[in-house]
């Protein structure tokens, strides 16, 4: 679950980095708010299994020595489950690492960051990037007040066993999901498993991702960023996403997924590509560096294709999104951290090694080097595509706090079950969304 | 300290005795004594009960302002099919989590009270009692792995030539709660094992002695002398394993969150996604108005039965 929740808006934008004239940001340095030069501790609440926010963290205080941490961590979905409680108690962490952001800018329990991001010149940087973080006051994202900043922006897509795709005479990458099935369907023939995920109800159903690419590849990506974004009318029961879970419900038929899947965690997944079982695998580049640990030299990586020949293909991306208590001691530290991570030269470097996305920032920085032969060089590389494309998503797992949990992971379940079909699906979930929206 | 002398002159008359002051002063410290502990169990479980209870009739969010909605709550917990159906399941888990363990536990310490009196016995008693004192997320971490497709029990029915029965027992919609029911078993049989053992080693040998004479077999023994007189320990042994069925939470939380679809799901963990993942504090505290209610309802009739027997 987490995995899928770290995902939470659009990147067409962050990607669009790469598409956007390049500008240098405008940081008047003398006024900014930083953290001083007495001693400060500055707390922070992170998540659970993430090395790169504790990583940044340590590289700060080197740079910034008055500066010490007191992080506490916890497990995603323990995460989700406290933090409006730290939050509205009366010692809030001042960094957090926030798994949704809607509920806590609304109920005010998060800091509005526009002062900030006029001090910073953050309004300066590529649009999407921030705006993936904003929230109007109707509760609508995507425009108004800015709540978060991501720590980095990630990528999904396919990623695959090299040799097991040349065994099945994959010599590129598929260029339409006509192509990709043929492949899944050779993968099939020639006795190897096409695809592995994950879909235990403890790590989240992972048939998410393929269900939500195959929504991108058969439609326009809008109308499933309105669902995510919970603009008024929106639905996920469209005539493109029945036509995209049938295709996901023909795979399941097809035996292209473990037959243990619903009993699979994320990490056993992640294990047994890594060990060969699997041809694709769908995933984010938030995996590379365990990628390049388990198979080095052997894994590539593709983003998921357009139906039509000639079409663009779609990605769900979004930032790690980390915010400031609205009470917090530190929030100018914090937000000074903030502003850091993604334009210090040092930090960049271990955003990219560490977290093995894109880490943002102002326009016209040079993206920094990447081992030669990881997998991040090709992620990486797929960023632009989709942010030129304009296809990027945000994950429908984060549409609400519990529509994961509540929606798509039972009825994917029964769908791998035989007990639910791609109409089944479409409409429990729709109507899981509206009850947890009228609330 | 109040002295008697300067107690007005009805009240001086009517003085306790010795005896009836002293009694009261027994009272007084035993209360005294009992006082922390009961303390600590109006502030951590009547409080929160009656606290739950205020909740199951607002709507609130947990931060926010709270809302009175009167028994909304209760009748959406009521009408809805998916939360219902967790009741169902918690009551599939008491064959598991209860009826098999008392049943299983009847048998094992009937079989170690007679045949393994010595070390024997001892080491078989703490081997089925360890389930007890392992850290319940490892168990469920452990049997998830026992579980799994390429798992242990799957490899060993495939050396017996089953392989047609092998399959991801936590993943499949008919198996999966059978198999949460398997980790129930492990975890409550060395529990009602060790009390029922207990109840048998204090049992007047000489019945069964009369009844060796009188050429009752192991099963004769067992139906008409160590069953009827084991009712007290059976009825404690229900109590506690019935609860532990219809409360469940920890069990199914770390081997199935209660998955696949709900075919797992129980109250507890409705409660617990209600409450914390949605937010829904008021639906949440109704459906554990609800879940007690409902334990209470099943389990005093057997805590009535087990007295009026005795």
């Amino acid at each position: 679950m987490k995995r899928l929740l770290h995902l939470s808006l659009s990147t067409a934008a962050v990607l669009g980095i790469f598409a956007v004239a390049v500008k240098t940001p405008s940081v008047a340095a003398q006024d900014v708010p930083n953290c001083g030069t007495e001693p400060i501790t500055v707390r922070g609440y992170f998540e659970t299994g993430f090395d790169l926010p504790f990583r940044l963290t340590e590289e700060f205080s080197v740079q910034y020595p008055n500066v010490t941490w007191d992080i506490s961590q916890d497990q995603f979905a323990n995460l989700i489950n406290a933090t409006p409680r730290l939050l509205s108690g009366d010692n809030p962490p001042d960094l957090i690492r926030l798994p949704t952001l809607v509920s806590f800018a609304t109920q005010g329990l998060v800091m509005n960051l526009d002062t900030y991001a006029e001090a910073f010149g953050w309004n300066d940087w590529p649009v999407p990037q921030l705006n993936q973080n904003r929230v109007a006051e109707d509760g609508t994202r995507g425009a108004g007040s800015l709540y978060a900043m991501g720590l980095n922006y990630s990528l999904t897509g396919i990623f695959y066993n090299r040799e097991q795709a040349e065994q099945i005479g994959m010599t590129e990458p598929p260029a339409t999901l006509a192509e990709f099935e043929a492949l899944l369907a050779a993968a099939k023939e020639a006795d190897l498993l096409p695809i592995m995920q994950w879909g235990s109800a403890r790590s989240g159903m992972g048939l998410a991702f393929p269900l939500q690419a195959l929504m991108a590849s058969v439609g326009p990506v809008g109308p499933i960023n309105d669902w995510i974004f919970q603009t008024p009318g929106a639905t996920i029961d469209t005539p493109e996403n029945l036509v995209a879970a049938q295709h996901l419900q023909d795979w399941i038929t097809n035996g292209y997924f473990p037959e243990d899947i619903n009993a699979i965690e994320y990490t056993d997944a992640q294990a047994r590509f890594g060990a060969g079982e699997g041809v694709f695998i769908f995933n984010g580049d938030w995996q590379n560096a365990g990628y390049d640990a388990s198979m080095p030299g052997n894994v590539g990586f593709f983003l998921m294709p357009p139906a039509e020949e000639g079409g663009s293909p779609a990605a769900m991306s979004a930032p790690l999104t980390f915010g400031i208590a609205a009470n917090a001691v530190n929030a100018d530290c914090a937000a000074f951290f903030l502003n850091w991570v993604a334009t210090n030269e040092v930090a960049r470097q271990i955003g990219v090694d560490v977290g093995g996305s894109n880490p943002g920032g102002p326009s016209g920085l040079e993206m920094p080097p990447v081992a030669e032969g990881s997998i991040t060089n090709e992620t990486l590389a797929a960023g632009p595509v989709v942010g030129e494309a304009g296809t990027s998503m945000d994950f429908i797992a984060n549409a609400t706090s519990a529509i994961f949990a509540q929606g798509w992971t039972p009825e994917l379940q029964e769908m791998v079950g035989g007990l639910q079909d791609a109409a089944g699906l479409l409409q429990a979930v729709q109507a899981e969304y509206e009850l947890q929206l009228s609330e | 300290m109040t002295t008697s002398d300067n107690r007005p002159a009805a009240l001086a008359a009517s003085r306790p005795t010795t005896k009836s002051k002293n009694a009261r002063r027994e009272a007084i410290i035993g209360w005294l004594f009992v006082l922390p502990a009961l303390l600590m169990y109006a502030m951590f479980v009547l409080l929160p009960l009656l606290m739950s209870i205020q909740y199951s009739f607002f709507r609130w969010n947990g931060i926010g302002p709270m809302t009175w909605v009167g028994f909304d709550n209760y009748t959406r917990v009521l009408s809805d099919p998916d939360l219902l159906g967790t009741i169902l399941n918690s009551f599939r888990l008491v064959f598991f989590f209860s009826f098999i363990p008392v049943a299983l536990g009847l048998v094992v310490a009937s079989v170690m009270h007679r045949m393994a009196t010595g070390r024997l016995g001892a080491v078989s008693r703490t081997v089925l009692f360890l389930p007890q004192i392992i850290p319940l997320v490892a168990a469920g971490i452990i049997w998830g792995w026992l579980l799994a497709l390429p798992g242990l029990i799957n490899e060993l029915l495939e050396a017996v030539g089953l392989s047609a029965l092998t399959r991801a027992w936590l993943g499949d919609f008919t198996w999966a709660l059978p198999a949460v029911g398997l980790i129930g078993v492990w975890v409550l049989l060395g529990f009602c094992t060790v009390l029922l053992w207990t109840g048998m080693s204090k049992l007047d040998p000489a019945l069964y002695e009369s009844a060796r004479i009188d050429g009752a077999s192991w099963f004769n023994e067992f139906i008409s002398i160590t069953v009827p007189l084991l009712r007290n320990e059976i009825g404690v042994c229900l109590t506690v394993t019935v609860i532990a069925a219809l409360a469940a939470f920890d069990i199914v939380y770390i081997s199935t969150a209660g998955g696949p679809g709900n075919a797992t799901a129980v109250p507890g963990i409705q409660i617990y996604i209600l409450a914390f993942t949605e937010q829904r504090i008021g639906p949440a505290s109704a459906l554990a108005v609800i879940l007690t209610l409902l334990v209470l309802v099943i389990i005093i009739p057997i805590q009535r039965l087990n007295r009026e027997i005795k």
